[in-house]
C-alpha cells in the first residue's frame, strides 16, 4: 500500500488507458492537476500530444472538454467563459453549474502559435487557467525544437554536432509583464508544490498561468522510467526553477540549496549525449551551467 | 418602421432583433460598422449582449464557437483577409456543429490588397460546412439575418451560416429598410435552444474530439454534407413563415422575369440589381431575357436552379469571383448541375467581372446577352470572358508607361 501526504487527494480523477507514451511526464503533471482542479472544468485544449486524450467516443476526463486548434485554444476558453457568464446573468444556469475553464496547451503553442491569443486573452482579464505542459519542443509532430527548447538540445530538426542554437525562451517573465493573477512553475516530479500552487491558483480569479515542466521519454530520448528522477534533477540542478507570481513579486517556493551540477540532469537524456559522447564538449556544458549559476546568484542577490 | 440604412446597419440591426447575447468581434473595411454599431448599441443600453473584441478573426471565430458551444447565441462579422485568417475555424467550429450567424461584408483577397468587393473572400468558405446566404439589397440583408438563425438553429441542421453582402455597393449605401417590430421576431424566432449543446458542472460533455480512423473521420463528415443538404427543405419551410410574418418572401433562387424568358443571366449578391434593369431593357427590345439569382448558395439548391434552366436557350454566368486556372465558380458549380439533365440549355457561357470593385455596365450586359443570343443561334459554344474593355486596358498600359518613364528620370538624377 502506497501511503500518500495528507496535502494530496487520496485518489486520483482522471482515467487510466489514454494513448499517451509509458512515462509521459506531461501526463503525470496533468493527472496531479486535476485531481486538485476537480471535475468542475472544461478544458479548452490546443493541438499537440494531449490532443489523443480524448478521442472518440472516449475521455479519461470526468468533466469537459472542448479541442479548439493550435493557435487559439485562449480564445475558446473567451468563448466559453462569456457564454458562462452571459447564462449565470440571465440564470438561465444556477451558479453550481458554473464551470472553471481551463486552458491545456504544450509549449508549442504557449511560447509560440499561441502567444498572441494568450497574451489578448490576459489582457481582457479573462477568467481562467492556462496550463502549459512543456515538453520543450513538438512532441506529437516528433520533437521538432520549439522556442521552449533548451540551449543544446537535440531535436528533430536541431540534429547537428552542437544541437539546438537558440535558448530556452523565457515565458514566465512574458507572463509576469502582463501582471495577471498569478503564475506557477511546476512539475509533476515535486507534486506537493504542485498542489499548493494549483490549490492557490483555483482559489483565486482572472489570468491564472501554469507552466509543467513535462520530461518526455519520447522526444528527449531516455528510458520511460527516467521521468521523475530526471524531473526531481530538474529542480535540484536548478535548470528547472519553482517559484511564483503574485501581486507583482516572484517568490521561488524551492531553493535548492546545493546544487548538483546540470550534467547530472543532461547525462540521462539522449537529446544530451553529444554533449557527452564521443568526447566531452567542455565549453557547452560550461556555458549551460553558468546559465543556471548567473541565475540563481541574482535571485540570492535580490533576497539579500 | 421604415428607416434609411446602409446594408452594415442593417445587418447589425438583424443582429439586434434576432436578440443575439454574444459578440466576438475584431475589425476590418468594409464589415467595421457593423460591430460599432453593436458595440455603441450595448454601451448605450438599448440592446442587451457581450461584445467583446478579440485580437485576430481566427481567435474571433473560435470565441464564436465556443460561446455557441456553451449554448448562447452568438453573432459576429468580418470581411476578405479576416475570414481568410480565421479560415481553420471556419472549418473547425462548423465540424463542432454549432448554430451562430456570421455575417460577411464580401470584399477581394490580396495581392493585391484592395478594399472594393467581390467574392473570392466568401467562395472560400464554400466547401467549409457553413450555410450561405447571399443578400442583394439592404432589407434581405436585415431579413437575413434573422431568417439564418432560424436556419442555423434548426435540429435538423446546426450548423453556422455565413450572410454575404457586397461590400461598399450594399455595406455603404443607405436604402429605405422596413425594420420589423420586435415581438413580430420574437414570433418567428424563439430563445435559441441549445438543445444538446453545452458545458455544464452537471453534464460533463467532451466537444470536438479527435477521431482515429477514416471511417469515423468519414462518419462526422457526412453527417455534416447531410445536416447542410437539409437546409434546402428547412429553408422553404422557415421562408414562408418569414412571409407570413413580415409579407416579405425570399426563395431560395430569385427569379426575375424567368418563366417566360429564353435567355437567363446568373448572378449573386447586389450585382444581379444591376442585370434587372438590363432585363428590363432588353426585353423592351424584344429580347426575352431574364435573372436568376441564387440567394442560397450552400447548400446549393440543385432543383429550384434545374427547374429554372430547364428549356431556356442559353445562360450567361456572371461570376464576381475567379477561380485561378479554372475560371467562375458559380458557372462551375451550375453546370455541373446542368449536366446530363434533359432539356438544359445548350449555351451556358462564363464571364468573369466585377472583381475588386470594377463596376459591370449595362452596356456590357447587353452586350453579353448579344454574344449568348447569337451563339445559341449559330449552335456554337463560347469561351470564358474577363470582361475588361479596350479603354481599361489603355488606361493600365499608359500608366506602366508613366511609372517606366518616372523610374527612367530618377535613375538619370542620381
Ligand atoms: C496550424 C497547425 N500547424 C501545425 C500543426 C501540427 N501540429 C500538431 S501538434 C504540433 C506540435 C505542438 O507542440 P506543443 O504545443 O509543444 O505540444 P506537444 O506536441 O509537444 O504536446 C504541431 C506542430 C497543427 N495541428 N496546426
Ligand atoms: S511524446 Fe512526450 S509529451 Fe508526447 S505523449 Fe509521448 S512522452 Fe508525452
Ligand atoms: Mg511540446
Amino acid at each position: 500500500m502506497t501511503r500518500r501526504h495528507p496535502e494530496l487527494p487520496s485518489t486520483h480523477l482522471m482515467g487510466t488507458g489514454t494513448p499517451m507514451c509509458a512515462g509521459c511526464g506531461g501526463l503525470e503533471a496533468i493527472h496531479e492537476i486535476y485531481d486538485i482542479l476537480g471535475s468542475n472544468t472544461v478544458f479548452v485544449n490546443a493541438a499537440g500530444c494531449m490532443t489523443l486524450l480524448s478521442v472518440y467516443p472516449f475521455t479519461p476526463f470526468r468533466g469537459s472538454w472542448l479541442y479548439t486548434a493550435m493557435a487559439c485554444a485562449p480564445a475558446g476558453a473567451q468563448g466559453i467563459r462569456d457564454a458562462l457568464d452571459v447564462l449565470l446573468e440571465k440564470e438561465r444556469i444556477q451558479p453550481d453549474e458554473d464551470l472553471q475553464v481551463v486552458v491545456l496547451t504544450g509549449d508549442g503553442s504557449a511560447y509560440g502559435m499561441g502567444l498572441s491569443a494568450t497574451s489578448c486573452a490576459i489582457g481582457r482579464n479573462l477568467d481562467f487557467i492556462y496550463v502549459c505542459y512543456d515538453n520543450e519542443g513538438y512532441g506529437n509532430t516528433g520533437q521538432q525544437y520549439s522556442q521552449a527548447t533548451p540551449h543544446a538540445a537535440r531535436t528533430a530538426t536541431s540534429r547537428g554536432v552542437s544541437g539546438f542554437q537558440g535558448y530556452k525562451k523565457d515565458l514566465f517573465s512574458i507572463w509576469a509583464a502582463h501582471r495577471p493573477a498569478y503564475i506557477a512553475t511546476v512539475t509533476g516530479a515535486d507534486p506537493l508544490d504542485l498542489a499548493r500552487k494549483i490549490k492557490k491558483a483555483k482559489g483565486l480569479r482572472g489570468p491564472r498561468l501554469i507552466i509543467a515542466l513535462s520530461p518526455c521519454p519520447t522526444g528527449w530520448n531516455y528510458d520511460p522510467s527516467l521521468t521523475v528522477e530526471i524531473g526531481r534533477l530538474a529542480v535540484k540542478t536548478g535548470i528547472w526553477p519553482l517559484k511564483e507570481y503574485m501581486d507583482g513579486k516572484v517568490v521561488h517556493t524551492r531553493m535548492p540549496g546545493r546544487r548538483p551540477a546540470v550534467e547530472e540532469y543532461l547525462r540521462l537524456q539522449g537529446r544530451f549525449d553529444h554533449l557527452f559522447r564521443p568526447e566531452r564538449n567542455e565549453k557547452i556544458l560550461a556555458e549551460i551551467q553558468a546559465g543556471i549559476d548567473a541565475y540563481w546568484e541574482e535571485v540570492q542577490d535580490r533576497s539579500t | 418602421m421604415h428607416k434609411l440604412l446602409t446594408g452594415n446597419r442593417a445587418a447589425a440591426w438583424g443582429a439586434r432583433l434576432s436578440g443575439v447575447e454574444y459578440i466576438p468581434a475584431f475589425p476590418i473595411t468594409p464589415q467595421t460598422e457593423i460591430i460599432e454599431t453593436l458595440a455603441a448599441w450595448i454601451e448605450a443600453g438599448e440592446m442587451q449582449g457581450r461584445f467583446v473584441q478579440l485580437e485576430s478573426e481566427h481567435s474571433m471565430v473560435t470565441a464564436a464557437g465556443a460561446g455557441a458551444a456553451t449554448g448562447v447565441r452568438v453573432f459576429t462579422a468580418t470581411s476578405s483577409q479576416g475570414l481568410l485568417y480565421a479560415m481553420e475555424m471556419i472549418y473547425s467550429v462548423a465540424g463542432w456543429r454549432v448554430p451562430f450567424v456570421l455575417v460577411n461584408v464580401s470584399r477581394g483577397l490580396s495581392a493585391p490588397i484592395t478594399l472594393e468587393p467581390d467574392h473570392n473572400d466568401v467562395m472560400a468558405a464554400r466547401d467549409t460546412g457553413f450555410l450561405q446566404l447571399h443578400c442583394s439589397t439592404c432589407q434581405e440583408v436585415l431579413d437575413s439575418v434573422i431568417m439564418a438563425y432560424r436556419l442555423s438553429e434548426d435540429m435538423r441542421i446546426r450548423l453556422p451560416v455565413i450572410v454575404n453582402l457586397d461590400g461598399f455597393y450594399l455595406s455603404f449605401t443607405r436604402e429605405p429598410v422596413a425594420v420589423p417590430e420586435p415581438e413580430q421576431i420574437r414570433r418567428f424566432l424563439p430563445e435559441f435552444d441549445p438543445g444538446e449543446i453545452y458545458f455544464r458542472a452537471s453534464m460533463p460533455e467532451s466537444q470536438a474530439v479527435a477521431v482515429l480512423g477514416g471511417s469515423t473521420y468519414s462518419y462526422f463528415r457526412y453527417e455534416t454534407h447531410l445536416a447542410a443538404t437539409n437546409g434546402i427543405a428547412v429553408y422553404d419551410e422557415i421562408s414562408r413563415e418569414f412571409a407570413r410574418e413580415t409579407g416579405r418572401a425570399y426563395h431560395v433562387v430569385e427569379e426575375y422575369r424567368c418563366a417566360d424568358a429564353e435567355y437567363l443571366f446568373v448572378m449573386l449578391g447586389s450585382f444581379a440589381t444591376k442585370a434587372i434593369e438590363a432585363v428590363d431593357r432588353l426585353r423592351d427590345a424584344g429580347k426575352a431575357a431574364g435573372l436568376l439569382r441564387p440567394r442560397l448558395f450552400r447548400p446549393f439548391p440543385v432543383e429550384a436552379l434545374r427547374r429554372a434552366c430547364a428549356g431556356k436557350k442559353g445562360l450567361a454566368v456572371i461570376d464576381q469571383n475567379l477561380s485561378m486556372g479554372r475560371g467562375g465558380i458559380l458557372h462551375t458549380e451550375l453546370t455541373s448541375v446542368l449536366y446530363g439533365e434533359p432539356d438544359m440549355p445548350p449555351v451556358a457561357a462564363s464571364f468573369i467581372g466585377g472583381l475588386g470593385g470594377r463596376d459591370i455596365s449595362l452596356e456590357e450586359m447587353f452586350e453579353i446577352m448579344d454574344v449568348v443570343i447569337q451563339a445559341a443561334e449559330q449552335g456554337r459554344r463560347l469561351e470564358p470572358r474577363l470582361l475588361y474593355t479596350e479603354r481599361e486596358l489603355r488606361q493600365i498600359k499608359s500608366l506602366q508607361a508613366v511609372a517606366r518613364a518616372e523610374r527612367h528620370t530618377l535613375g538619370e538624377g542620381k
